[in-house]
């Protein structure tokens, strides 16, 4: 595997390695001194076309974890505005000797080009395109997920996959990259995925994706939900007429103080909620169930690190039973 | 008047695809078509056949009448950097084309009689087929205000089809307006049929892939409104419509049902929509970006079934050179466009021809006879009869090549179908008699004596 650009063409195994893999790495940010020093001497760029602090600061931990040089470019606005193409600046940075490019951009596929062509002979980890995947965030929610699920089903944590468990992601399924990265990576873990959401912002041809679809939020948790996964709602869909107004969306398809009780009413007390963040609290998501024991939010973020490590070491040592070892020799450029 | 072109003797060419007979080529026209010429002195035309004649094996080739191209992107004036007429027009000579019809989205606007008649005279220049402008129905194809349809009519160019394409003529009072306007000189509307409130930022046909891909959809349903608009606008008013680019199953049902109707209405449909899915974007090569977007398996079925039954009339490249740094980028910030002159033959013949579903006799009424008197263009798309102008393309159907967007001579490195092994080269294409092709490479322009008319 030399580039992560999706996780719809991820194979279970791959899937399934980078979550241990991440196991490992997250007994690496347990110890006192943070560190490995496997990707040493080895350059990671975050090439930043679009805003995104967190994910950012994820990927540099990450790298850093692994005592690779980071460097950060924040080519924000499209490449038109600011003069350079997206392939003279891969240019740059490949004359500059980048091992591997994260990339997050506006567009949906700009990771693909990159991988495509040969504009840059380096790895490439896909930090989210557009509206198309981020599967970086869909490998730290399943580990995070695993963690869970494993725990009641008294599995181990490494090896296993998601069978059985079921899981809602609920919101603006369109435009979210979250979400799609979600269902085909569940789908491959054998978890069964249900997506709510106004019908206005579900996309034409979900009904050929590996999940089902509801419009009902209280009838889906009612049916029994193992994780339930809100999506963040983005300021420019509501002036856009996907809904009338933000109360009605939140009354429908938020996850507010009632559907928190509902949940303790129906017996599910092992049921988690999930957010990519950032969050809107009062709107896809309410205070009281952010701040729940049955919120997984900053488990998540905590995730986010170990499995981007897993994502980077894995992409440029191609080793993964011995974090601490140097690179082989066969994948080194 | 036109330079003495020579005389050409083209034996033992399958007309159309049918009978093999001779065609003899002087002054411009067809001077003889029968068996076995050079040796007939029943056709009188034995002493003429002097040392001046050129002789060409016509054996394995398909003879058609020179193609005409109803939808083409010459992009002068404003974009040379992306193609000029002279090399536009080189690249429809080695496609089998003797007329093309230039789209108006030059810079500035062909939405004057200047700039038709410069369009019109830079072709005359080239010599390399006639080329026919397209007038703007808008002003800047701005779709305010009508733009002088009249003057373009009456100018040296003639214009006859009005046409804002690339943009639709959305608002329907005017479209209304153009249609009932163009009666007066007997034009015809050609309407890029997009509704620009559902297309809003679309990037490729709306369906299972673009929902898998994210990128912004482009609803069948934006191209089928208008045309179920514009087709009952057209009754309404008695006027003649022509839908450019049909893309989807839906709009073939459409205008079948308008055709029932009486409506008058023609369509037409590119090369690329007849083999090519939206699977193909699945790479985010933008080389596959194109409006309207490339659709599914079942619209390119049925679009070559409406091609087969004459429900679509005609076949328009929708020629789209665009230079190299417009598509080596993101999906999103590519333009839209492909390049169509050189494979157009190669496409239809593989799509329509080897399935059985046309003949070439059916291949010259889409690429020719038809789309020439869409145009009014007068001395084209004429049967390769005595006394007819010589527009002629000699076709070797057996002949497989891979198509190397590079060796091409448009400018535009823009096409979907690199790569692919495709059927049919054009051989020869006489242009009013004089060889623009020949051995199946570029011969030299048609020059006129006198200058520019």
């Amino acid at each position: 595997m030399k580039h992560l650009l999706s996780t719809q063409d991820l194979s279970r195994d791959n899937a399934i390695l980078i979550l241990d893999t991440a196991e490992q790495m997250a007994a690496v940010g347990d110890r006192e001194v943070k560190k490995l020093p496997a990707l040493r001497g080895r350059t990671v760029v975050n090439l930043f076309f679009e805003d995104s602090t967190r994910t950012r600061i994820s990927f540099e931990a990450a790298a850093k974890r692994l005592s690779a040089d980071v460097i950060n470019f924040a080519a924000k606005g499209s490449s038109v505005s600011k003069g350079e193409s997206l392939k003279d600046t891969a240019q740059t940075l490949s004359a500059m000797g980048a091992d591997a490019v994260v990339i997050r951009h506006w567009a949906s596929g700009a990771p693909h080009r990159l991988a495509a062509t040969d504009w840059i002979d380096a790895g490439v980890i896909n930090a989210g395109d557009g509206t198309h995947e981020h599967p970086t965030q869909a490998l730290l929610d399943a580990f995070t997920m695993r963690r869970h699920w494993s725990a009641l089903t008294g599995s181990g944590s490494t090896g296993g996959d998601l069978a059985g468990m079921r899981v809602a992601i609920a919101g603006d399924v369109l435009h979210s990259r979250v979400a799609r990265s979600n269902v085909w990576l569940l789908r491959t873990l054998g978890a069964t995925v249900t997506l709510v959401a106004p019908p206005t912002l579900l996309p034409i041809g979900v009904e050929s994706w590996p999940c089902t679809v509801s419009y009902d939020l209280d009838q889906t948790i009612a049916q029994g939900v193992d994780a339930v996964m809100m999506l963040r709602v983005q300021g420019e869909r509501m002036n856009a007429s996907f809904f009338p107004s933000t109360r009605e969306y939140s009354r429908r398809w938020g996850f507010d103080d009632n559907r928190l009780r509902a949940l303790d009413e129906l017996g599910m007390k092992d049921t988690i909620i999930m957010h990519p963040g950032p969050m809107n609290r009062g709107l896809e998501i309410s205070s009281a169930a952010a701040d729940s024991p049955r919120s997984t939010v900053l488990a998540q973020v905590r995730n986010g690190v170990s499995v981007r490590m897993a994502a980077l070491y894995l992409l440029l040592s191609g080793d993964f039973r011995e974090p601490a070892v140097q690179p082989s020799k066969e994948t080194t450029r | 008047m036109s330079t003495p072109t020579g005389t050409y003797l083209i034996r033992g060419a399958a007309i159309l695809g049918g009978a093999t007979e001779d065609l003899l080529i002087r002054d411009g026209i067809i001077a003889a078509r029968g068996i076995d010429l050079q040796q007939s002195a029943a056709t009188g035309t034995a002493e003429s056949l002097d040392a001046g004649l050129t002789v060409i094996d016509g054996t394995g080739l398909v003879a058609l009448p020179g193609m005409v191209d109803i939808h083409t992107h010459l992009r002068e004036p404003g974009r040379e950097d992306a193609e000029t007429v002279e090399t536009g027009t080189r690249a429809a000579a080695l496609g089998g084309y003797t007329a093309v019809h230039a789209m108006a989205n030059s810079n500035p606007v062909a939405d004057t009689a200047g700039v038709v008649e410069q369009v019109h005279s830079l072709g005359i220049s080239a010599g390399w087929v006639d080329v026919r402008p397209v007038g703007a129905v808008t002003v800047g194809l701005a779709g305010k205000q009508l733009a002088e349809l009249g003057a373009m009519a009456d100018s040296r160019a003639g214009v006859r089809v009005f046409s804002d394409d690339g943009i639709c003529v959305h608002d329907p009072v005017l479209m209304r307006r153009a249609l009932e306007y163009v009666k007066a000189f007997d034009g015809v509307v050609a309407q890029h049929a997009q509704e620009p409130r559902l297309t809003e930022g679309a990037q490729m046909n709306e369906g299972e892939v673009s929902s898998v891909l994210g990128l912004a959809g482009w609803p069948a349903v934006a191209e089928e409104s208008i045309i179920a608009r514009d087709v009952l606008l057209a009754q309404h008013v008695g006027s003649r419509l022509h839908i450019c680019h049909v893309s989807t199953a839906g709009s073939v049902e459409l205008i079948r049902w308008a055709k029932e109707r009486g409506i008058n209405v023609t369509a037409e449909v590119t090369p690329h929509h007849l083999l090519l899915t939206d699977d193909l974007v699945r790479s985010y090569d933008p080389v596959y970006k194109v409006n309207p977007p490339l659709r599914t398996d079942a619209d390119v079925q049925a679009l070559r079934a409406g091609l087969a039954d004459g429900t679509i009339d005609v076949i328009g490249t929708d020629h789209a050179p665009h230079p190299s740094e417009h598509k080596e980028c993101e999906w999103a910030q590519a333009a839209m466009g492909m390049t169509g002159l050189e494979t157009a033959l190669s496409v239809v013949q593989e799509t329509m021809i080897e399935t059985g579903l046309m003949t070439w006799a059916d291949f010259a009424r889409v690429t020719s006879t038809v789309p020439a008197q869409i145009g009014r263009v007068a001395d084209q798309g004429r049967p390769l009869e005595v006394g007819e102008p010589a527009n002629i393309v000699l076709v070797d159907p057996a002949a497989r090549w891979i198509v190397d967007p590079a060796a091409m001579a448009t400018m535009g490195r823009n096409s979907p179908f690199r790569g692919l092994e495709l059927p049919g080269r054009v051989i020869a294409t006489f242009f009013h008699g004089h060889p623009t092709v020949l051995a199946g490479a570029l011969n030299t322009p048609r020059r006129i004596l006198g200058g520019d008319a």
